[in-house]
């Protein structure tokens, strides 16, 4: 029978191996389920795997989905290495979009002839700000009352849903939209510029790219973010060494708050153009997935976000040309966590193979 | 046996065997001696057939030691069997009929203990005789380390609380705090070394300043440094390396703008790994690869190697191996006798004996007056580790909750 056995050291080689190996087992599992809903794997499997990929307008929209995933996941890791659980990035998401949204309607409304590239720092700083105070909300709550951050967190998600939806029914409804709970539509100049005339692909792609770059930075190489690192590991080191657990709670929080704010100012600024009650796509939700696929590293991050929006791509493609429900890529995403987790375990164990089957103690107790 | 059978029985072998026990207190309150003690009682509770205990005086005063052998002896008597492991010499000739030595994993012989003497079994032991520590006389300077009516009620229910804690640690000196585990020395050590910073203002002073309400890292900044009782989680960080390890207490290679100079970080690692003799894979081990010794030695050597003015040391050779503890006391003498203010807390008594200057007993969340370790015997700081010293606070004093005081005087007067 097969045994676990811890390993003397964590193992390098399934550290990266298992996220590869969970998403072999999740095409795997894609597979038996395209086959049980009597469709061919084949080509449904590269509506999911090849498509994505399939031309330049393919590649544009992956990384144009792979943005916020970035931008949402660099912020995720970042307080999960510091032990600070929280889960509601989609909330501040939201505000982040709700206040580069509201920048950008009162641009149009007052006529202000501006630039595209005028409006990216505008809209960045009104992104962060409004995610960076949702996030604050949850770092005062537990700093001061030491509520749970991830069901503070999470809460907050609903609260940021139903005051965009006020917003986009009631006050910032377009009058000349039929009623319609959307704004108007933004401006010219208040909208990211793109990379490629006639792509939906914006230049925050870049600046996704290069916040990874700065989150690596910081956590590899500034005092700061290896502080707060041990202070997940191993809270009594950080205490005994004087590390602020509170700087390190507002930092993680005001961080992640702030990058998952500017995700949703590029979205709401760039592909959409207006504000609706469906900013997200989940993105903040699909961050935490993508996270741990990335093991919690910045560059991790780019790669986990890449096969994720590959997810999302695959999903509506495959309701459009194999008929398949766009849930599908839910699905996948919950398998490629689910097993990635299981894979996780090979880290820390090896399996051995054993043929008596009773179990030796002293080898399970070392 | 229903669980209020089993609080009973429990209070009954523990004050049989002067083991103090409270079975109503959840583990993880517990100090790592007092969990050593909870182990020996719940050995005794099953009435075993074969006994074996791996370093259990460790957490027990001198008297409680006797009497501990006492029981042995007595079970031993009525036909239990009892495996011994210890590496205090004068308990193995003490106690036992005969001896097995183990080095590296192999039997290096076997002998009649009540025959041998220390310096043959350490010979088995490590392969030579421990080298004599070089004790010469302290020349103590100026106060290092003053602390004044040091009081702090308990944070968990379950701790101890410091009452009129005053202390002086002079440059150039070595006290030894001696007592029972779970006696206050944890609320006193994180109250010096600043994790606790509930200080009374001007309670603690490093050379006249007060440090009361300064943090930890303030306090290294001025030259105090401090290495915890426990190596994995508080002085090191297990999964990360030991060049990373170096950066909790050392920062000469970060920069003012906090940009952290990698290959500073890994030569100072380096450095420490060759000149204490840690033995590890290198700056970029994990912490947790490394033996407790070796740990340990790392551990050590990192604030040695800081050139403090004042090193406080918790348990510095807690469940680290003969060579290694050697290495680390005769580290500990050699930074005395550099003018550094050393403060040891050990549970050990011999250790304390061996290196320190000055005693002083912790009992009770209450520090006894010091004594020269030439005017002390084992006998005397063995009493004065259940309280009673010379005009200590008469039983009853606030300082003891009323349980507390029933057990010291059980204990005292035994």
């Amino acid at each position: 029978m097969l045994r676990l056995e811890p390993r003397p050291a964590p193992s390098r080689l399934f550290a990266w191996a298992s996220p590869v190996i969970s998403l072999a087992i999740t095409i795997l599992v894609a597979t038996i389920l395209f086959l049980a809903l009597g469709k061919d794997p084949v080509k449904s499997l590269s509506v999911f795997l090849f498509e994505p990929f399939n031309g330049l307008r393919s590649l544009t929209e992956l990384g144009l989905k792979a943005t916020p995933l970035i931008l949402c996941s660099l912020g995720l890791a970042l307080c999960f290495r510091s032990n600070v659980w929280n889960i509601g990035a989609e909330g501040q998401y939201l505000l982040g979009g709700i206040a580069a949204g509201g920048l950008a309607l009162w641009i149009t409304e007052q006529k202000i002839g501006i630039s595209r590239w005028a409006f990216v720092p505008l809209a960045i700083t009104a992104g962060a700000l409004g995610g960076a105070l949702w996030a604050a909300i949850v770092a005062a709550l537990r700093d001061r009352f030491n509520a749970n951050e991830i069901l503070v967190s999470l809460m907050l998600v609903y609260v940021a849903n139903l005051l965009l939806s006020w917003l986009v029914f009631g006050p910032w409804k377009d009058p000349k939209g039929f009623n319609f709970p959307q704004s108007m539509s933004f401006a010219d100049g208040a909208a990211m510029p793109r990379i490629i005339t006639g792509m939906r692909l914006h230049w925050g792609f870049v600046l996704a790219l290069l916040a990874a770059l700065g989150m690596w930075l910081f956590m590899a190489r500034f005092y700061l973010g290896w502080q707060m690192q041990v202070g997940g590991l191993a809270p009594a080191a950080a205490r005994y060494a004087g590390f602020s657990t509170r700087r390190a709670l507002w930092t993680a929080l005001l961080t992640s708050g702030a990058l998952a704010g500017v995700a949703g100012a590029f979205e709401v600024t760039g592909p959409m153009g207006q504000l609706t009650p469906y900013v997200s796509n989940n993105y903040g939700f699909t961050a935490i997935i993508v996270a741990f696929v990335g093991r919690l590293h910045p560059l991790g991050c780019i790669v986990a976000s890449l096969l994720l929006s590959m997810f999302l791509i695959g999903g509506e493609l495959a309701q459009s040309r194999v008929g398949l429900p766009s849930a599908l890529s839910g699905v996948f995403q919950g398998v490629l966590l689910f097993s990635l987790l299981a894979c996780d375990t090979l880290i820390h164990y090896r399996v051995k193979w054993q043929r008596s089957a009773a179990p030796r103690l002293a080898g399970a107790s070392t | 046996m229903t669980l209020a059978q089993v609080t009973e029985r429990i209070r009954a072998v523990s004050a049989e065997y002067g083991l103090e026990v409270d079975p109503l207190r959840p583990v993880h309150s517990l100090s790592v001696g007092e969990r050593q003690r909870v182990e020996i009682v719940r050995a005794l509770l099953t009435q075993p057939q074969l006994l074996i205990l791996d370093e259990p005086t460790s957490v027990l005063t001198p008297q409680a030691v006797d009497k501990l052998f006492i029981t042995l002896r007595q079970l031993s008597a009525q036909g239990c069997s009892i495996l011994y492991i210890s590496h205090k010499l004068d308990e193995i000739r003490a106690l036992c009929h005969h001896c097995t030595v183990l080095r590296g994993g192999k039997v290096t012989g076997e002998v009649d203990p009540t025959q041998a003497t220390n310096a043959s079994l350490s010979t088995l032991m490590i392969g030579s005789t421990p080298p004599e520590l070089a004790h010469r006389p302290a020349k103590p300077g100026a106060v290092a380390l003053a602390v004044r009516g040091l009081s702090m009620a308990k944070t968990s229910p379950f701790g101890t609380s410091l009452a009129d804690i005053a202390l002086d640690v002079r440059a150039g000196e070595i006290v030894g705090i001696a007592g029972v585990s779970g006696n206050g020395q944890q609320e006193l050590m994180a109250a010096l070394s600043g994790e606790d910073p509930r200080a009374a203002p001007g309670s603690i002073t490093l050379f006249g300043r007060d440090i009361a309400a300064a943090s930890p890292r303030k306090r290294r900044h001025l030259g105090l440094h401090f290495v915890p009782e426990e190596r994995l989680g508080r002085g090191a960080v297990p999964v990360m390396s030991l060049a990373d390890n170096t950066l909790l207490t050392r920062t000469e290679a970060v920069s003012r703008s906090g940009w952290i100079d990698t290959g500073a970080v890994r030569r100072l690692a380096a450095r420490l790994i060759s000149s204490y003799n840690v033995k590890a894979g290198g700056p970029g081990a994990a912490a947790k690869s490394l033996s407790g010794g070796n740990l340990q030695k790392f551990i050590v050597g990192r604030e040695i190697d800081a050139n403090p003015k004042l090193l406080i040391v918790s348990q510095p050779t807690w469940g680290v191996d003969v060579g290694a503890a050697a290495q680390i006391r005769g580290a500990l003498l050699q930074l005395r006798d550099a003018g550094c203010a050393v403060l040891v807390v050990s549970e050990e008594l011999d250790e304390l004996f061996e290196i320190s200057d000055r005693l002083l007993v912790i009992a009770g969340g209450r520090l006894s007056p010091s004594v020269p370790v030439a005017d002390a015997t084992i006998a005397m700081i063995g009493a004065w580790m259940s309280g009673l010293w010379p005009g200590a606070a008469p039983p009853g004093s606030p300082a003891l909750t009323g349980q507390e005081t029933a057990q010291k005087v059980a204990h005292a007067a035994a």
